[in-house]
């Protein structure tokens, strides 16, 4: 279970890797991690969904779950990246970016709880 | 920075499996915490809380320290794909903190489950800030980082 959760884990840092590279060479900090985030909550939601609705195996939920999708979004570097645009005074873009991020994320686990509700 | 002609840093193989390497040990870290303290419906999430609290603060000292060693190149920058992006970055999870709050909103705990999000943002900038701090950045006032 634990190398599950670990393979997972290091494929959902990767593919986030390569998602906010991708979309850094269109925008800039912090927007990539939104995005990674986001969809990743959403992910989670169908996941954990799947798993209270609809029967799916909870091993489900262990590896895609806490395995792919917490290793896919990041807390820590939308943190950083919060306050780092404090600290070059983009407040307006600071606190966008972190409570639209929190709400947007509840607000797609939810979507994806309800999706597989149904 | 990479050169003209060569490939974006987040497609070189050295870069990604360093990455990839560092997930690999974050995301089981993060999971042994949740076997420690697991989460119990109606109650605050204390496992998510911990690891994104302390990995902010890890990242926050991590990243502050590389960049007073120098620019973001060779074993810096190794270091930052392998700790920070790699292994703090699996090592806290945003997608289940807000499934942690969906949950007890769906549980009828709508209170807590906005006081653990706002308290998770709050304190996790806090953590971050601190980092910051202990690594030396910070000195009364925040510093402008493109000016030094």
């Amino acid at each position: 279970m634990i190398v599950g959760v670990a393979v997972a884990g290091a494929l959902g840092a990767g593919a986030r890797f390569v998602v906010d590279g991708e979309i850094r060479v269109r925008r800039d900090a912090p927007w990539g991690t939104v995005a990674i985030n986001v969809s990743g909550a959403l992910l989670l939601g169908v996941l954990v969904g799947l798993v209270l609705f609809q029967g799916a195996p909870t091993d489900l939920q262990k590896i895609a779950g806490t395995g792919f999708c917490g290793g896919y979004t990041t807390f820590s570097t939308a943190s950083f990246e919060t306050v780092r645009l404090a600290q070059k005074r983009r407040y307006g873009a600071a606190l966008l970016s972190s409570l639209g991020t929190l709400a947007l994320t509840v607000a797609a686990g939810g979507l994806g709880l309800w999706l597989t509700s149904v | 920075m990479t050169a003209p002609g060569t490939r974006p840093l987040h497609l070189q193989p050295v870069a990604v499996a360093l990455v990839l390497l560092g997930g690999l040990l974050g995301a089981p870290a993060r999971y042994a915490v949740s076997l420690a303290a697991p989460t119990r419906p109606g109650q605050w999430p204390t496992a998510t809380f911990v690891v994104n609290v302390v990995g902010a603060f890890l990242l926050g000292l991590l990243l502050a320290t590389l960049e007073r060693r120098g620019s973001d190149t060779g074993s810096r920058r190794r270091l930052r794909f392998l700790i920070g992006t790699g292994f703090l970055g699996a090592f806290t999870t945003y997608s289940t903190l807000a499934l942690d709050a969906d949950l007890l909103v769906r549980d009828h705990h709508t209170g807590l489950a906005i006081g653990y999000a706002l308290a998770s943002l709050a304190i996790g900038l806090c953590a971050t800030v601190a980092g910051l701090a202990v690594a030396g950045r910070l000195i009364g006032t925040m510093v402008d980082p493109d000016v030094s």
